[in-house]
């Protein structure tokens, strides 16, 4: 359930399979270069990020009788925002970060410091995963960034993620990169 | 009769919204193979491959940079068919819809529409035929981005000029991919002289179906025994470890300069988008 409470995040351990509901937030390359730059305190935000999720998502959208439809919302890869992520994590509080990929050891180091955790969807599942949201709560800078790169505020339900990168640091990618690097020198030798 | 234009839109929404079925039957049997995080990753793709399917919804948010290969016979407008397309993004961008994903470098505005300069991009070729050949990859961004180009030989991982060389690039892209751009992958090789032509070359690798064999022994061999070796690095479906982090290899040559051996890796992402229509003329 979201929010999610310190103790929540600290419950959870990487490999564990999860299911959100509640409200996360969106945001990708643009949204992150532009809180970062603008370095914009909390409430100048219209969403409450204090224990929220923020999602690396740039959905599509569909208009509809003056609300929005989610067609499709799979998570985009989250390394493109490592750089950011850290001062975003500690700025506005959030407690979790959803994406693909994994991220790196700058970012591992504030899930650490912050409670923090990431979770990773399943890519490319984008109706199936849109089929777990029930409400669009609103959306921030849709004139500015576009459909894809605004800050959207969603209401999901049974929404299924994958801790890879937990509180504790402990990081289920680099575990996996370890395994391929030595099976690769094996390969090269070959 | 239809217009070209309404075609190409229908060739849209069969690219976006249904997944090859070869493709999918593939993830199907994979499924039965992997464990834990991986297996139930492949559970919730077969799920939504299903339901984009059926709602004629894209498969992923990420429609991709629409890249047409059309092949037309001698004497067919290649402006007619190059504004048809346009047209054609702009009625699918809205319609289906496509996310739009064309942004202006200068203003890093979003066209909205998924036109502008040089998006679409659209190959040619002319063929000796009475046929108009259109197919359709929507290329999808995640593992577009993970795509290496090398340029032999390369000391560091100890890749000569031959072919063995090519091998080790390949298995060097995927190492450092890992699961960023959503594997299962299907990978493209392109080999020859300049960089503009590797890259292309490669891109038409992917057009190639998955049980397509390589017409050349030798190629059709490395083919195989590079697949096997990416399979052995143990990244898994989603990254999240296992045995399939590829489902294909494909590799194309060209002549090379005696000096330039260029070696470039295309990556799809599982779901590897593409449709194909052939009208006669």
């Amino acid at each position: 359930m979201l929010p999610l409470k310190e103790k929540d995040v600290l419950s959870l351990h990487a490999g564990d399979f999860v299911l959100l509901t509640g409200v996360i937030i969106t945001g990708r390359d643009k949204l992150h270069k532009f809180l970062v730059k603008e370095k914009l305190p909390p409430k100048k935000i219209p969403f409450d990020l204090q224990g929220s999720v923020l999602y690396h998502c740039g959905p599509v959208v569909r208009e509809k009788f003056n609300n929005y439809e989610i067609v499709a919302c799979g998570p985009t890869t989250s390394i493109r925002v490592d750089m950011y992520e850290p001062e975003v994590i500690s700025r506005y509080g959030l407690k979790g970060i959803m994406g693909k990929g994994g991220m790196g050891e700058q970012t591992l180091k504030a899930l650490k410091e912050n409670h923090c955790v990431y979770l990773h969807a399943i890519g490319g599942a984008a109706v199936y995963l849109a089929k777990k949201v029930k409400k669009v709560i609103g959306v921030w800078k849709l004139e500015e960034f576009g459909i894809a790169e605004a800050m959207w505020a969603l209401e999901i339900e049974n929404f299924p993620a994958i801790v890879t990168m937990d509180s504790h640091g402990k990081n289920l990618h680099s575990n996996i990169e370890k395994h391929s690097r030595n099976e690769f020198m094996k390969l090269l030798k070959t | 009769m239809l217009k070209l234009r309404d075609i190409l839109v229908e060739l849209y929404r069969e690219a976006a919204t249904s997944l090859p079925f070869e493709i999918e039957n593939k993830l199907q049997k994979i499924s039965n193979i992997e464990k834990s995080n991986s297996k139930e990753a492949l559970k919730v793709i077969l799920e939504n491959i299903k339901m984009a399917r059926e709602f004629e919804k894209p498969i992923c948010q990420d429609t991709g940079v629409p890249i047409f290969f059309v092949k037309a016979p001698f004497g067919i407008s290649q402006t007619h068919i190059k504004n048809e397309i346009i047209k054609a993004t702009r009625i699918a961008t809205k319609n289906i819809p496509l996310r739009a994903n064309a942004v202006d470098v200068l203003t890093d505005k979003n066209s909205g529409d998924n036109t502008g300069i040089g998006f679409p991009i659209i190959y040619f070729d002319e063929i000796n035929s009475n046929k108009l050949i259109i197919e359709l990859m929507l290329k999808g961004s995640g593992s577009e981005n993970i795509g290496q180009i090398y340029k032999l030989p390369i000391q560091e991982i100890g890749a000569e000029r031959d072919l063995d060389g090519v091998r080790k690039c390949v298995l060097d892209a995927i190492y450092k991919a890992q699961g960023r751009g959503c594997p299962p992958y299907f990978i493209g090789i392109g080999i020859g002289a300049t960089k503009d032509q590797v890259t292309r070359l490669s891109k038409e690798q992917l057009l190639r179906d998955l049980q397509d064999k390589n017409k050349n022994s030798v190629l059709a061999n490395l083919e195989k025994n590079i697949l096997k070796d990416i399979n052995k690095l143990g990244i898994g479906p989603m990254g999240f470890g296992g045995k399939t982090t590829a489902l294909a290899v494909k590799i194309g040559i060209n002549h090379r300069h005696p000096a330039s051996y260029f070696v470039d890796v295309s990556l799809s992402c599982w779901t590897h988008r593409k449709a194909k229509i052939i009208l006669k003329i």
